[in-house]
């Protein structure tokens, strides 16, 4: 665990100026973010390398406007009232210019409720909640990562293309999993109108009952499954699943499962033949994707995880706008931010101006097994504006602003 | 038919781990009346000590080999824990060990990540024991078969310990009398060490054993430990048949629950909890608690004067140094001090409750979390002014605290905590599921206060005149005639109820009360973050409640309020670094120690014994 | 003499055993009435029944004539009656005169106030009280830290608190010394010639019973078998029997501590 970077970036208690990450002159832009780099430690570091490399390789470039970017590092304790409070503290002592940050998507729709109130801008960058740029949507919050609802979309597209009938759901009872179900519900029966939902399972986040959560699937008898469950929840699902012979001769579709943090802790008991999206790194090895691998595994001597790529696009995407807003005043990165269009490791990216959602895609392909690992096969990158409801839909979803 | 012997085998199968560690909490606390909130900790250790052994070990007999170590070595750990972090705090109030234990969750929380990586580990699987058996055509995975050997095995090792065996007998009159375990000859200390340690061991036994079912990952301390408890309520703390009955019981339900009410996953445990300790108040085979279990360990409590010149002049000033803040510190600065006047005054509802009335809740948050969200769903359901909806908070939050409290209030000692934290997190399940009315964990957004309002420092001295003054009123009913009747209630039911006073009714006042003052607080918070979100009910929330009025003196009156501004600005400061958990756990202990009359209670006799305060009465 | 206390064919049985068979008695104002016999003879039973904390199977119970049957021990204390305990119950935490302003409190209806300073509140009131057992000098201690025969006496105070026109007190001498046993006793009943209290008491110590009781009750195996005053207990053929040739002889000290 060498993050002496980390404690480095940290503050001290009264008013100690923060020591910079990258040692460079001191009129540095400031950038808050605010991460459950504790409670969601195996998809924060990633992600925070991700961030590194990319404030490396843009301060190496000589910065923004003539300016070096520096980002404060803090973690919230996964709790939304933390993040507030932080989030104040980062605007208001530590000079930042905007915010980013957040895995949990509570935490994230905390920050945005804030920065709607007291004009911050704020790029929600990994939360998934579809309603942080529709539902709970305002004017200061924009969002990178591909949400919920598209990249279930995207599994949903697959869907359709099988002979499967009847579907069985299985997601963690929580918002999410709700949403997930939702959106995968909506797409499929709009391109299958014949679809029928014959178990919906809803195990408590964390605390799947593997085995009695496959026997009622198994009980329903569907065609195919669809998997919103995650981390410990999946492995166990995936190994009473695989033993009781749950998945034979049944199509799997697993939201997320391919992502690398998800994928690699099955090993080999990764369940082959599962449509997935994911990030199959090991796979780009040319094209600004492959660069992007590359430098990172130089740097870090570690492969990148999705949230890997998802921090190093944080910082592309805030360089950006800066760099488009000419200013660091809040009123022009905010504007700077809509319909702002950048080259990205993914692929070119534009945060629309109608709901403030980037369109980054995900990778969709099928799980098989390499040297004794989960990898993605037969992958595809799918561009998330394709994957969007239409801009009346968005609208009519979207409070008025 | 198939399929019904199926989940029950799932059910049963499923209980083993559940049994193992909830076994071991009620013997711990059977003998001696450690509330282990660190018991889901030693649980994940045990799954994590045995993945390692079972990467170096061997073959069949290295696995079983390697479970059977890692039992050994989380027992060998607790052992240490128990010596040198318990031992020493046993003559502090009752449940001041939990504070204890609560530091150990986070200490250990942190050597994990730093030894094991943040990385979710995928359990090996057991040699010989992959795949399935058909039994009437159903599959049943073979480590389950295993597992439904091993723990009736397990079940009747201890049962036979504890019954025939000299230790055993030992312990169970410990569990009946632990001051006759003393008088007769037997070294206490070392019972309890090794009762501690034979729990722990027993709770990474069964951490070990889930292996091939799961794996090891950081939040499985946290999430068994509701299940556990709620077993060990159940099965009637301190009986090792209650908990193996209640193991099956939970488990069994849950298989069914599962798949015929697939939305039950979150409330179904509770509920079977409430239903069983409404029928029997001590669970299944638990036995009244010794009447007068509480505000009886340790000294007795102090009589208590309300303040005089030169301590209301202290309190003065400080009011007027917290008034004067906006004019010297930053904004952020202000927003911090509000932070931290709402948890004061959150912590202070709850020391009522527990320092003068003797009624631990363990559900505090409900109440707190409660109020935010009244003003929450008013506001956003039939746009209600701020003011009123406001307002509303501390009135909503004490009606549910009068409903709970009407029920709870049939139970007293430990079953009465449980029992409120069983309420608590009904209500979280409410709110975390009913995602169209309450928004679910996506929470509820834009709760901003009115205009007049809005500003960092209007709302800095909004939330200061109400903090302040709920904690002045707080502190003023306390020397009132209910103030001190809760406190004769707590002291002797026998003489209060035969002097007339109905201490039922007090009692229940007393909670709605305090769960009023929890309200306001709850209300002050939401509209200082414009947001509310399910984990404000949340069980961590209870916790943090309950340690802060422990660190700060449960005998003392200002005990609340000095460990709440205590802990959040501790916390504020240590956040900032890589191992806060780390630090911030080894900080509870050491205060734990050094000060095991909490921090105010213990200043008060460092200030008595330098001359400082006049002494109190011939007490040593 | 005018009737305080009446029980009529009072009856309690536990299962299928009968703890108290039909027992029937009155005590008349003025009177300090012991109640004695051997353990298990159904004297606490008896006691728990006039106080509302047990209700009798059959048989009811009159407090100036009025049926107090199955009321609760709140109600009971309302209506005039005090008591005291076996095992002292005292507030720990408070001070000896806030024990007594407590019971003051609540004898004046104003529990549920939350305005006012109990520690203020019929504090003369509270002191008369201390005075009447001797215990002004120590107003301001903490309870905690009394002698036990200094908490029976601040009992007596808080039993005496809303003037009550009988007093029950169990085993009130119980687990002190001897010399201050005469001394709580003579206190009892001076309480009873000045204020005209009736009192109703149980008590192990034979010595201590003839000395003060006018008059005494015997409770043998649930049932009342002899009534009468002093002189004609002694000489009862039937209490000798229950007492010397059952073997028990009026008990010894150890034994009424351990009780």
């Amino acid at each position: 665990m060498k993050r002496k970077t980390f404690l480095k970036g940290l503050m001290g208690a009264a008013a100690l100026a923060a020591l910079p990450i990258t040692a460079v002159a001191q009129e540095a832009i400031k950038i808050g973010e605010i991460n459950h780099y504790k409670r969601m430690a195996a998809f924060a570091e990633p992600y925070k390398k991700g961030i590194e490399l990319a404030l490396e390789q843009v301060n190496g470039a000589g910065g923004v406007m003539g300016r070096p970017i520096e980002f404060i590092f803090r973690d919230d304790q996964g709790e939304p009232g933390e993040a507030v409070k932080i989030a104040e503290e980062l605007m208001t002592r530590d000079g930042a210019v905007m915010l980013t940050g957040t895995i949990l998507s509570n935490v994230g729709l905390a920050i945005s409720s804030l920065a709607a109130q007291k004009g911050y801008v704020y790029l929600a960058s990994e939360p998934l909640a579809d309603s942080i740029v529709w539902a709970s949507g305002n004017p200061y919050t924009f969002r990178l990562r591909s949400s919920t609802y598209m990249q279930a979309a995207m599994l949903a597209e697959e869907a359709a293309k099988t002979d499967a009938k009847t579907f069985a759901t299985i997601a963690p009872n929580y918002a999410y999993g709700k949403d997930a179900v939702a959106a995968f519900k909506e797409n499929l029966l709009k391109l299958k109108p014949d679809a029928e939902f014959v178990a919906e399972q809803w195990p408590a986040l964390f605390k799947i009952d593997a085995g009695a959560e496959v026997q009622a699937i198994e009980r329903a008898k569907p065609d195919a499954i669809y998997n919103v469950t995650f981390g410990p929840d999946l492995a166990k699902l995936v190994r009473e699943g695989t033993d009781r012979g749950l998945f034979d001769g049944r199509q799997v579709f697993g939201l997320l499962s391919g992502e690398p943090e998800y994928l690699d802790p099955l090993g080999e008991e990764a369940p082959e033949g599962w449509i997935v999206t994911g990030y199959p790194w090991y796979d780009l090895n040319d094209g600004p994707g492959g660069e992007f691998v590359a430098a990172y595994q130089e740097r870090w001597g570690d492969y990148p995880r999705l949230g890997s790529i998802v921090g190093y696009m944080t910082v592309q995407s805030i360089a950006a706008a800066l760099e488009k807003a000419g200013s660091t005043e809040t009123d022009a990165i905010r504007a700077a931010f809509d319909d702002l269009s950048l080259d990205t490791p993914m692929g070119p990216i534009t945060y629309r101006a109608i709901d403030h959602q980037s369109t980054m895609g995900a990778y969709v392909g099928t799980i098989a097994l390499r040297d004794g690992k989960g990898v993605m096969v037969d992958w595809e990158y799918k561009d998330g504006a394709n994957y969007l409801p239409s801009d009346e839909e968005v609208k009519a979803l979207r409070p008025a602003e | 038919m198939g399929l019904f012997i199926a989940q029950l085998l799932t059910g049963l199968a499923n209980a083993g781990a559940l049994f193992m560690v909830a076994s071991g909490l009620s013997l711990i606390f059977g003998v001696t009346r450690i509330v282990n909130f660190a018991h889901g900790s030693f649980y994940m250790l045990g799954a994590y000590i045995g993945y390692t052994l079972m990467q170096v070990l061997p073959g069949a007999v290295g696995f079983w080999g390697a479970i059977l170590l890692a039992g050994i070595a989380v027992g060998l750990i607790g052992m240490l824990v128990e010596i040198l972090v318990l031992r020493p705090v046993y003559r502090a109030p009752e449940l001041f060990q939990l504070v204890a234990t609560f530091g150990v969750i986070l200490v250990v929380q942190d050597l994990a990540l730093m030894i094991w990586g943040p990385d979710d580990l995928l359990g090996p699987r057991a040699p010989g024991l992959k795949g399935v058996v058909r039994i009437m055509g159903e599959p049943i995975p073979k480590y389950d078969i295993a597992l439904l050997v091993i723990t009736p095995f397990v079940a009747l090792g201890l049962w036979y310990l504890i019954t025939k065996t000299r230790v055993g007998i030992l312990v169970r009159a410990a569990t009946q009398d632990r001051e006759m375990v003393g008088a007769l000859g037997v070294n206490q200390a070392w019972l309890f060490t090794g009762v501690f340690a034979l729990g722990c061991g027993l709770a990474g036994l069964g951490g070990a054993l889930q292996l091939p079912k799961g794996g090891a990952d950081l939040l499985m301390d946290f999430n068994i430990l509701t299940a556990v408890f709620v077993v060990v309520v159940i099965g009637g703390m301190g009986s090792l048949p209650g908990a193996y009955l209640a193991a099956v019981i939970i488990s069994v339900l849950n298989v069914f629950g599962v798949t015929y009410l697939p939305q039950s996953t979150l409330v179904l445990m509770f509920v079977v909890m409430v239903l069983v300790l409404m029928i029997r108040p001590y669970g299944l085979f638990g036995r009244e608690e010794v009447a007068g279990e509480h505000g009886q360990v340790g000294e007795p409590e102090r009589p208590i004067k309300p303040a005089g010149l030169q301590v209301r002049l202290l309190v003065g000033a400080g009011v007027a140094a917290l008034a004067s803040l906006p004019l010297i510190g930053s904004n952020f600065t202000q927003v911090l001090a509000t932070d931290i006047l709402i948890f004061c005054l959150f912590a202070a509802s709850l020391h009522f409750l527990l320092g003068l009335g003797g009624l631990v809740s363990f559900g505090h948050a409900a109440y707190f979390g409660g109020g935010a969200y009244v003003s929450a769903l008013l506001m956003m359901h039939v746009n209600t002014p701020m003011e009123l909806a406001f307002m509303l908070a501390p009135i909503g939050a004490g009606m549910a605290a009068l409903i709970i409290g009407w029920v709870c209030l049939r139970l007293t000692g430990v079953y009465f905590a449980m029992l409120t934290l069983a309420f608590a997190q009904l209500l979280w399940s409410l709110v975390f599921q009913w995602g169209e009315f309450t928004g679910g964990d996506d929470g509820i957004l834009g709760i901003w206060p009115a205009d007049w309002l809005s500003g960092t420092t209007t709302y800095y001295y909004f939330a200061l005149v109400l903090s302040v003054g709920g904690i002045l009123f707080l502190r003023h009913v306390a020397h009132s005639p209910f103030g001190y009747a809760l406190r004769a209630a707590r002291d002797s039911e026998r003489q209060a109820e035969a002097t007339g006073i109905n201490t039922r009714r007090v009692r229940m006042l007393a909670f709605a009360f305090a769960g009023m003052m929890a309200g306001l607080a709850g209300g002050l918070f939401v509209f200082s973050k414009g947001s509310v979100f399910p984990n404000e009910l949340e069980i961590a929330r209870s916790f943090d409640a309950l340690i802060v009025v422990f660190l700060g003196g449960v005998k003392t009156l200002s005990g609340g309020i000095v460990g709440g501004a205590f802990f959040k600005g501790v916390e504020d400061v240590l956040t900032r670094y890589e191992y806060w958990r780390l630090a911030m756990g080894l900080l509870i202990i050491f205060v734990v120690i050094v000060a095991p009359d909490g921090i105010v209670g213990t200043l008060r006799k460092a200030a008595e014994r330098f001359g400082l305060s006049r002494k109190a009465e011939d007490e040593a | 003499m005018s009737v305080v206390l009446e029980t009529r064919g009072l009856t309690k049985s536990f299962g299928g055993i009968v703890a108290v068979n039909d027992v029937s008695f009155q005590l008349h104002k003025g009177e300090l009435l012991a109640l004695i016999g051997p353990n298990g003879a159904g004297k606490s039973t008896c006691f728990n029944m006039l106080m509302g904390q047990l209700k009798p199977t059959r048989g009811s119970v009159f407090l100036m004539g009025d049926d107090i049957t199955g009321k609760s021990p709140r109600e009971i204390w309302r209506r005039g009656v005090g008591r005291t305990f076996q095992i002292t119950a005292t507030y720990a935490s408070m001070t000896v005169i806030e024990n007594v302003q407590m019971a003051l409190i609540s004898h004046n209806r104003q529990v549920f106030k939350a305005l006012p300073f109990a520690h203020r509140m019929h504090r003369d009131r509270a002191m008369d009280l201390l005075a009447m057992v001797g215990m002004e000098g120590q107003a301001e201690r903490h309870c905690a830290v009394l002698a036990y025969g200094d908490l029976k006496r601040l009992e007596l105070a808080i039993a005496l608190a809303h003037e009550p026109t009988l007093l029950l007190m169990d085993e009130p001498t119980a687990g002190m010394a001897p010399r201050e046993r005469i001394a709580l006793m003579q206190l009892t009943a001076d309480i009873v010639r000045d204020r005209g209290v009736s009192v109703l008491f149980t008590e192990h110590d034979m010595d201590v019973v003839f000395a003060h009781a006018h008059r005494i009750m015997v409770l043998n195996r649930g049932e009342l078998i002899a009534d009468g005053s002093v002189e004609q207990i002694r000489n009862d053929p039937r209490v000798q029997e229950v007492y010397l040739g059952g073997g028990t002889v009026f008990k010894s000290e150890d034994e009424a501590e351990d009780a």
